[in-house]
Order: C-alpha cells, then structure tokens, then sequence
C-alpha cells in the first residue's frame, strides 16, 4: 500500500454532499417524469465515437464471443445518437442520466467522467425547451439554493457586453483584442492559428464572457455562430445562426442544448467536416455513426434537446470550490 | 532541452518563457463543452519576480528551463561576486550583484543558503529563514526595559539595519527572520 492510499481510500466528497446529490437525482426524475418523458439507458460503450474535433473519447477493446481477435468500442462521451435512434424509433420524448467520458479533460471543472443529464422533448424548438431547463433548474434546487428566474442573452450580445467585441468581427479583430490582454503577445508562438476563428471565440469566451454569466441568476445564451452548430439547426440569416443555448450559472457552463438537426445529408455533411478537421489537425479518426445516419433517415421528430452537467449542478448547490469534492472518488482517488 | 506539454504543467516547473526562466504557480485547464481546451498559467519570472498570465492551446508545450534549487555555503565577498561552495562535491561558484539581491544583508560566511542555478549559473540566492549576527551600533537603551515594545534601530555586522528591543546592546548577538527582516531574540555565537 502506498503512503496516500492510507488517506485516499476516503470519499472526496462528504456525506452531507452525497445526501445533496441523492437528492437533485431524484428531483430531477421526479420534475422529468412530470413532464411526460420516459427515463432510458442506452449503451455506455458504442462502435461508433463523436465526431466533435473539441470532444476525445476514451477507447477500451472488447475481445470475446463475437470479437475473437478483440474489437475496438469507445466510451460514449454523449448518450446523444442512441437517444436520437429512440426518438426516431417513436419513443416521444426521453432523458437519460447516466455516467460519459471525455479524454484530455481534468480541471477545477472537469473529471473525465462525470454525470450528465441527456434529455429530449419532442415538440419543442430551443426556446421552448430553454423555459423547461429553467423549471427543472428552480426544481431540482429547490431548498438548497433559491435563484431569481432564469435570463436569457444571445450569443453576440453576451461578447458584447463582456468583452466588448463582436464575435462575428474578423479573426483579426478577435485577435487583436486578446494580444491587447496580453494572452497573445508577438514575442511567443501563436496560442492559436490566424485563421482558427471559432478558437479564438472560445479564448475571448473563456477568459472575458464566461466568467461573467449568471452571476446571482442563471442565464440563457443562444444564437451560436452556425461553425458552432454542432447537431442543432441552422436558422439562415446574415450571419446564420445555430439554434444552439447554453445555460450558466456563477460563470459556470451547466448545459448544452439544441433545436435538434433532423436533415439525414447535413448531418452527414457535418460529420464528414469534423472528420475532415480531425485529420488536418491530427487528431484520431473515428468511425461515423452510421445507425444515427439511418435513424435520421427513417425521420427523427422535430425535438429539441439538452444535456446538463448534474456534478457541476451539484458544486454550484453546495457552494464547493471544485467538481472533485462533490464526487465521491474523482480521477486521482478512483 | 526536455519539452513539456500542457499536461504536465503543475505548480513549480520550470519553463523557459520570453527567454527566460520561469516557474509555474498556477495552471488552470477551461474549456466551453463544445470548445477549444486552453490552459491559462499563472507563472514567475524567475529573473525578475514578476508573476504574468499566460494562455496557451491544450496540448501546446513549453521549453523546460535547467534550474535546479542548490544548498550551498556561502564562502566570502570579493566586493564584486559573492563565492558559494557546494558542500559536498566542494565545487565553487560565484554570484553576481543581480543573483545575489537583497539576500547580501543577511549573507554570512559558512552560513547555507539555496542557491537557485540556471544553466549552472546562480540566478537568485536565498538567504536561511533566520540567521545570527552581530550588532556593531545601537544607541545605548535604557536599562531594565524587557518590554520589547518600541525599539530602536540597530545596525548589524553585515550592514542590515533591524529594529531591536532597547535592552539590546551593541556587540551582542541577535537572531533575525530573514523573510521579515524582523528581530526574533538574543543569540549566542
């Protein structure tokens, strides 16, 4: 036995943190089944990956009855396509909770697995699910921290209130503004490529936007740049925007939601562009989900879903300083 | 040179940054769920002390910088360099004004100090947390005062000026903190 084994055989998180968890699980199925949608369990390992350049999946092998000479599975970082297989299917709408993995990812705000909220309601578009998150919010905290109702803000607006930029400005300009803060300085490499434009949001949105969301209140952000659509629609427009929110609370990113892409030649499109920026930037390659393709194809319901991080709910519900003390054995314990 | 990739940044590392030798104080991993992963480093030139915030893309590296903490003797002054001695390989080196710092006023000889050394040369040099030196002028105090309260300056053998109680007279030993330029008692040799 090593000398910190003798101390980290202990849960990180306390009792009283574990009673709270508990708790927000079973509120947040009670507010769920409420509201009509069926709770499911999809695989956790899958033949197929995300094809997200800014999303790693873990990669175990299966060697067995079926994969004599052993077969390659990814951890799911998302329950998303077997969910939308479901919908399309003719489940109505559905939620999962349920434990993801995501390689490269361990911080103040991150564990490599951790415990997401996965939920779809079939009917709604973005706005309408947004005002169903805020309930489910006010529920599953109920008693354990009270919120003035949720705010929302759209994407530019947010960069232009906290940064005081446009995120659809040039590159240039995005740049410009974070070599002026000092994150960029001519002397040192490039922290990002010139051209990399949804990089260097992300670095303005990292260091000068997030910080400032839902201080007091949670807050809606919506409207992303359509390079930012992921698997939500694109509403054309100057520019064209992604249906796409994501809800803060005290600076902290708590979910991901769209008005769900149903369009079998976009999706495919979108998967091979991802796969396309992964090899450019040598990231592995992974294989296509090529039964979401085929479930699109049957018809996926106009839906919008959500997937909301219950550790980080938990941290915020209990005024902890980092996700490892609401996990009973983060990473370096487990 | 060993390069270190942001995964392996952690508080304490050396790293080379602007051309200089630094160390990380703090290093943070942010990341938007659908985003580009940065960490966002808090680090100190070792040179000169200052603390900056750097940002650099996930899976970026740095330069290690060759510094290594030494214990070593402090030998003598020839007014130009101070020369240290690495009390076990007996290997001497000389630190300039600029590595030495305010650490000359609590230098004395055969005392240990840490001597921080890039590339093998001494870049700062820390003092012990306390050392005993001599007071070579104070004004006389007044007798029987053991308060401690009030003072007065008093001069030491290697030019430091600290406050001492009034009982303390010149020609006695004293104990100060180093870190706080503070008296803490009377010594003896």
């Amino acid at each position: 036995m090593t000398g910190s084994a003798r101390t980290d055989w202990k849960p990180a998180a306390s009792v009283a943190t574990l009673r709270v968890r508990a708790r927000i699980l079973g509120r947040v199925r009670a507010f769920l089944d409420h509201q009509g949608a069926l709770e499911v369990e999809t695989p956790l390992l899958s033949h197929a990956a995300a094809t997200d350049v800014h999303v790693q999946s873990l990669v175990t092998c299966y060697t067995g009855p079926g994969a004599a000479q052993g077969g390659k599975l990814y951890l799911h970082t998302s329950p998303e396509f077997p969910m939308k297989r479901l919908l399309a299917a003719g489940s109505g709408s559905i939620y999962q909770l349920c434990k993801v993995f995501r390689d490269g990812e361990s911080g103040r705000l991150h564990n490599p697995e951790f415990t997401l909220l996965e939920w779809y309601q079939t009917g709604d578009d973005h706005h309408a699910l947004m005002d169903r998150v805020a309930a489910l919010l006010e529920h599953a905290l109920d008693g354990l921290l009270a919120l003035p109702p949720a705010t929302k803000i759209t994407y530019r607006e947010a960069f232009l209130r906290h940064a005081g930029i446009d995120p659809f400005a040039d590159p240039a300009a995005l740049r410009d503004w974070a070599t002026r803060r000092g994150l960029a300085p001519a002397s040192a490499p490039e922290v990002l490529a010139a051209d990399d434009v949804d990089g260097w949001r992300d670095l303005v949105l990292t260091h000068a936007v997030e910080p400032n969301l839902g201080r007091g209140r949670p807050v809606f952000v919506y409207d992303y740049p359509a390079s930012q659509a992921a698997l939500a629609r694109v509403r054309a427009g100057t520019p064209p925007l992604a249906e796409r929110f994501e809800l803060y609370l005290e600076g902290v990113e708590l979910a991901n939601g769209y008005h769900e892409l149903a369009d079998t030649g976009e999706l495919s499109r979108r998967f091979d562009s991802d796969l396309e920026r992964r090899r450019a930037r040598g990231l592995p390659a992974v294989a296509r989900d090529e039964h979401l393709l085929a479930a699109m194809e049957s018809g996926l319901p106009d839906c919008a879903g959500v997937a909301i991080g219950i550790d980080r709910l938990i941290m915020l519900a209990t005024g902890a300083p980092d996700l490892g003390s609401v996990l009973a054995f983060p990473l370096e314990r487990a | 040179m060993t390069t270190y990739s942001t995964n392996e940044f952690k508080q304490g590392l050396k790293v080379m940054l602007d051309n200089d030798p630094c160390s990380i104080i703090e290093n943070e991993f942010v990341k938007p769920g659908k985003g580009q992963a940065f960490n966002r480093v808090r680090i100190r030139n070792l040179k000169t002390g200052r603390v900056i915030e750097r940002t650099f893309k996930s899976g970026d590296t740095m330069e290690g910088a060759d510094v290594v903490d030494t214990e070593m003797q402090y030998l003598y002054s020839d007014g130009e360099f101070w020369h240290f001695m690495n009390p076990e390989s007996f290997e001497q080196i000389a630190a300039d004004k600029n590595a030495v710092g305010d650490a000359t006023k609590w230098l004395k000889e055969q005392d240990t100090c840490m001597v921080t050394l890039w590339n093998g040369v001494p870049l700062t040099v820390e003092p012990p947390h306390t050392v005993v030196l001599k007071i070579v002028e104070t004004d006389p105090g007044v007798r029987g005062d053991t308060s401690g309260g009030g003072g007065k300056p008093a001069t030491l053998d290697t030019g430091a000026v600290v406050r001492v109680p009034l009982f303390v007279q010149t020609g006695e030993l004293i104990k100060v903190n180093t870190r706080t330029g503070e008296y803490i008692s009377r010594a003896k040799e």
